[in-house]
């Protein structure tokens, strides 16, 4: 394998190499300071004369006169086992607790591969997270990617902790496998900690893969951290039959090193300096989810962003909101008036609730309950603006009505306890008993039927 | 014979192409993946690929195919489903595993497949090109035609089973074969473009009153992200009233895709009973795949649509989504080094969007029988955070006859299909108005007037609302949001998983609103004669207004009857006001 010493110009986390001949797009470099420190890379762009390569890490002690950079022919792979689990690797996928080195069974390109859509299964096993806003009202399935928009300052890790805590599927079977694949971008230490506890605590370290990639760890790496966390996950689900949940946090940062790398190469910027190819780069993290035919194990995605400025119109919002099933938003109204978890479900949706609700998956009025819901709380909030400035005296009985649901939906429905976990009937009986407030006439979303059969006896 | 000389992302040079012409396709490297050339600078040859470059090296060879990128037509595209460069996904999927992997070559039309042809021309007979030389059943709903590529004399036709590659028959000698490729950027031929002056049916209330689409038409459907584009995509899909559907996913979910390819072969279409599957081509490049073929999907897809279109059929495009495609022109535009025009988009996207909606329409197809045929394209665009004022979504309103404005505060209170009513328009509504007179009734456009100056209204009294409260309009005024509230919920409000409400026949809209706005007349009679609004309000025959939408289309009676079922019941409340 040839060595080069002929690094041209350093710029940003771009390495110029030049009097190469047959570089490949996307090969791994190993690159050797001065100092004797080796670092890695990857090739961005590559010509004959000329290569340019993205270093993992810092380029602090890099310089154009003796350092040493060797082309290793392959592109980037992971070694990948089920040792993995219950270990903590850093963002670059090396060991990052006192373990041993791991043995790898396979070692596959962290990239993946599309799935063929004529291979996938429909997703449509109902995951009950023990949360009624989510449960009841944007119920999350195997296979699907359903991401947290916060913000900061926001309880999105209790959140993902609890559903990693209380995920399960109604109709599981005794010898269903299931693991966690946690990865962190640029999270705080004081973050992972709270993680790391949490799954220390329940027990769910020995069945969980942990990728860290902290604040202040090199932020090119960030690229590389969620897909390691994905290549584990579809070795554990396509070729070890378990299902995975994938939490990921907090692609914001992900999407920041994305801007940074693209300003260095000089790229032609797009929405707020977001290089044009977000949408397609982001795709190929969030769309490595999904259940395939013939495959026992499935991928379930969890990631959390925090909207900059709670703004969901932020290209980072906007373009994941496009790509993924969905979304679960936390509202800051709500965490203000101490309401956890503060899940503001007028903006929330999954867009594969239909295959796993109703009949033989959780009940026949699950739908009905869940729009009835929706619409009496939207037209109890419009209530409350129009309430504030006519003052109540001002309404009709039934908007009254309407203006104490959306008072008693917050307390009652969206508040829960960090450790409460309430099954989907309960959520579902605690829906009827609230739109028992309400004059059945109001209940035009559910069947007639329904009503008679599930709603009655909470009515008065 | 070239050889690859920089790779950057999906875009590559390869030096030595001399010859080589503008949107050739080209196999690039030892794995032989696809390419095309767009753009040619003495003997270096820029080419976007349709697969991922990863691992591609200087000095590997280029190969230039000398044709441009096509499609294959012919038996077999329907219950198909392809890539963005008409690859089958069931064949790669064999080939290549549940991974899309990379080099694979797929013929896009089962070559083995033995069709019934049926002959229509007879030998010695002289043709026009578009003639039908004959038939061949492709699915149980569908004749495919087999149309004369050129004038000539027809010689050597016998009806009998063929292949696509053998040969039916000759014109002047040349041989005739059923399978044909097109130039995908190319748009097919037509004798005549007419006005578009027939609706097309979707079953879809407040698209067939108030923003009709007409066949051969061409409709924007912009929204933010969960407002229900892909859902109205599915409806329109399902409901239209076209022989053929072309479904193109263009950068989309993977996970919806697949919905689409399992819900399809199980629903039924509501004329035939068939699956509709036996009706539709998909085309699916999900978000995940090259970016490259994302830009060519769309011209796959309409090259089908116009193909059927010449048999003489009405074909729906759905392109899903137009934004993506965009997208992947301005990504691609970004890897070329092009001056940016607005936010990045390449200068030709007005052009090329253009271009695209262009290639609908109702036409005289070629050949001497005179049939018809149309292509509606119906485009969503996902314009970031909502906002249309972007150029993808100002570009393609600028060529797009129906806009329905889909709103997310609409869909957060779940009212569904989520159009905005008052920003949504149709250019078509006048050129289709006599058809509706003389079709469904004489009072159609007098109701759909009234409906949306009553809607029009009712925004107008919201804001008063806003200020002052309800209480502070006089009941006639109040009447009126008690009567657009029903408009809205028991009419706009349309429920794509209702197994009944998700299609309405134009009989039942007509007569859904007709009730309502029956029940708007007397109220406002009602109080004219002193009776409270309250007690209007708490009418008990409101909720089988309400209801009637799951009245099923064989019971449609039961829906005319609620309109003097109204007049009755206001008769019964001004006989108890009077005692």
């Amino acid at each position: 394998m040839k060595e080069y010493k002929t690094v041209t110009q350093i710029a940003g986390p771009l390495v110029f190499v030049e009097g190469v001949s047959d570089v490949a797009y996307g090969e791994i470099v190993e690159i050797t300071l001065p100092s004797g420190e080796r670092k890695r890379g990857q090739v961005l762009d590559t010509q004959r004369g000329i290569a340019v390569v993205q270093v993992f890490g810092s380029t602090a002690g890099i310089n154009v006169s003796d350092t040493r950079v060797k082309f290793l022919g392959e592109t980037m792979k992971l070694g990948v086992s089920t040792e993995m689990l219950g270990r903590v690797f850093n963002g670059l996928g090396e060991p990052r607790d006192s373990g041993p080195a791991i043995v790898p069974e396979k070692r596959l390109d962290i990239n993946g591969a599309p799935i063929n859509p004529y291979s996938r299964d429909e997703p449509r096993d109902f995951i009950q997270t023990g949360i009624s806003t989510i449960d009841g009202m944007n119920t999350l399935v195997r296979g699907q990617k359903l991401p947290i928009f916060s913000g900061s300052g926001l309880p999105h890790n209790a959140l993902a902790v609890q559903i990693a805590r209380q995920a399960k599927v109604a109709s599981s079977k005794e010898d269903e496998k299931f693991a966690v694949v946690f990865a962190a971008i640029g999270i705080t230490n004081e973050e992972a900690l709270f993680f790391m506890r949490d799954f220390e605590k329940t027990g769910a370290l020995e069945r969980a893969v942990l990728f860290l990639n902290l604040a202040d760890d090199p932020s090119v790496e960030r690229i590389i951290t969620p897909r390691l966390a994905l290549t584990t996950a579809e070795y554990l689900a396509y070729e070890k039959d378990m299902h995975v949940l994938v939490i990921i946090t907090d692609m914001t940062n992900y999407c920041e090193a994305l801007r940074e790398i693209a300003s260095a190469r000089e790229e032609v910027p797009g929405r707020r300096g977001y290089p044009g190819y977000m949408y397609t780069d982001l795709s190929t993290i969030y769309e490595r989810a999904g259940r395939i035919k013939g495959k026992k194990g499935t991928v379930t995605q969890l990631s959390i962003l925090t909207m900059p400025g709670d703004d969901i119109t932020h290209p980072i919002a906007d373009l994941t909101g496009y790509i993924t099933e969905g979304q679960i938003v936390l509202g800051r109204d709500l965490h203000r008036k101490n309401i956890y978890p503060p899940v503001d479900v007028l903006p929330c949706l999954s867009r594969l609730m239909n295959l796993g609700i109703g009949k033989d998956r959780t009940r026949e009025d699950h739908r009905g309950v869940a729009d009835q819901l929706y619409a009496a709380y939207a037209t109890g909030r419009d209530l409350r603006s129009l309430a504030a400035v006519v003052g109540e005296e001002a309404l009709s009985a039934t908007d009254k009505l309407y203006l104490k649901f959306a008072d008693v939906f917050e307390e009652r429905f969206i508040r829960q306890g960090s450790h409460e976990d309430r099954s989907i009937e309960q959520t579902l009986d605690l829906g009827w008993e609230l739109l028992g407030m309400l004059p059945e006439a109001e209940l035009k979303r559910v069947k007639k039927e329904f009503i008679e059969k599930y709603g009655k006896r909470f009515r008065k | 014979m070239g050889i690859l000389h920089r790779i950057s992302g999906p875009v590559v040079e390869a030096k030595g192409m001399a010859g080589a012409k503008m949107y050739d396709l080209v196999k690039i490297g030892k794995e032989g993946l696809i390419g095309e050339i767009i753009k040619i600078k003495g003997d270096t040859a820029t080419i976007q690929v349709y697969e991922d470059t990863t691992g591609l090296r200087p000095g590997e060879p280029v190969e230039s195919t000398g044709e441009p990128l096509s499609v294959e037509l012919g038996p077999g595209l329907l219950r198909s489903i392809y890539d963005g460069i008409q690859r089958p996904l069931n064949l790669l999927a064999e080939k290549g595993g549940e991974f899309i992997t990379r080099g694979l070559s797929v013929p896009s039309l089962d070559r083995k497949k033995r069709w019934d042809f049926s002959a229509v021309a007879k030998n010695g007979q002289k043709v026009r090109a578009g003639d039908v030389l004959g038939t061949v059943q492709e699915t149980e709903l569908i004749a495919h035609k087999i149309m004369a590529p050129h004038e000539g004399t027809v010689s050597g036709i016998s009806s009998g089973s063929f292949t696509i590659e053998e040969t039916i028959c000759t014109i002047d000698g040349k041989p005739v074969k059923m399978m044909q490729r097109w130039f995908v950027r190319k748009s097919r031929p037509v004798a005549e473009k007419f006005d578009p002056n027939i609706p097309l049916i979707t079953g879809q209330r407040i698209v067939d009153m108030f923003f009709p689409i007409a066949k051969g038409g061409t409709v924007c459907v912009p929204g933010p992200f969960g407002s229900g584009k892909t859902v109205t995509q599915h409806q329109f899909a399902k409901w239209s009233d076209t022989q053929i559907v072309v479904y193109v996913g263009c950068g989309e979910r993977g996970n919806e895709m697949t919905e689409v390819l399992t819900e399809f072969p199980h629903l039924q279409d509501p004329k035939s009973k068939k699956p509709l599957m036996e009706r539709t081509v998909l085309i699916a490049n999900t978000s995940n795949m090259p970016v490259a073929a994302r830009e060519a999907s769309i011209y796959t897809a309409v090259t089908i649509a116009e193909y059927y279109r010449d048999m003489g059929y009405d074909v729906a495009l759905m392109a899903d989504s137009t934004s993506r495609w965009a997208e992947a022109m301005r990504e691609i535009g970004g890897r070329l080094e092009e001056m940016p025009g607005e936010e990045g988009y390449p200068a030709y996207l007005g052009r090329r969007l253009a271009e695209f909606y262009e290639r609908a329409g109702r036409v005289k197809c070629l050949g001497s029988d005179g049939r018809t045929g149309s292509v509606t394209i119906i485009g969503a665009v996902s314009p970031p955070g909502g906002d249309i004022n972007e150029p993808v979504s100002q570009n393609t309103l600028r060529v797009t006859k129906v806009f329905l404005a889909l709103d997310a505060s609409l869909a957060q209170r779940r009212h569904f299909p989520a159009f905005n009513w008052l920003r949504s328009y149709s250019l078509y509504t006048e050129t289709l108005d006599s058809y509706y007179t003389n079709n469904i009734s004489s009072d159609w456009v007098e109701l759909r007037k009234e409906a949306m100056a009553l809607l029009q209204k009712e925004s107008e009294l919201q804001e008063i609302v806003q200020l002052v409260g309800p209480d502070a309009l006089p009941e006639k005024e109040q009447a009126i949001l008690l009567s657009t509230k029903m408009i809205r919920e028991d009419f706009l409000q349309q429920s794509a998983y209702h197994e009944v409400d998700t299609y309405s026949s134009m009989r039942k809209e007509y007569l859904m609103l007709k009730n309502i706005m029956r029940f708007h007349h007397r109220a406002l009679a009602a109080i004219d004669l002193g009776i409270q609004l309250k007690r209007i309000s708490e009418m008990p025959i409101r909720e089988k207004i309400a209801r009637a939408k799951e009245i099923p289309e064989d019971r449609i009676k039961e829906i005319e009857l609620i309109g003097s079922e109204v007049d009755k019941a206001f008769d019964e409340l001004a006989k108890a006001s009077a005692r």
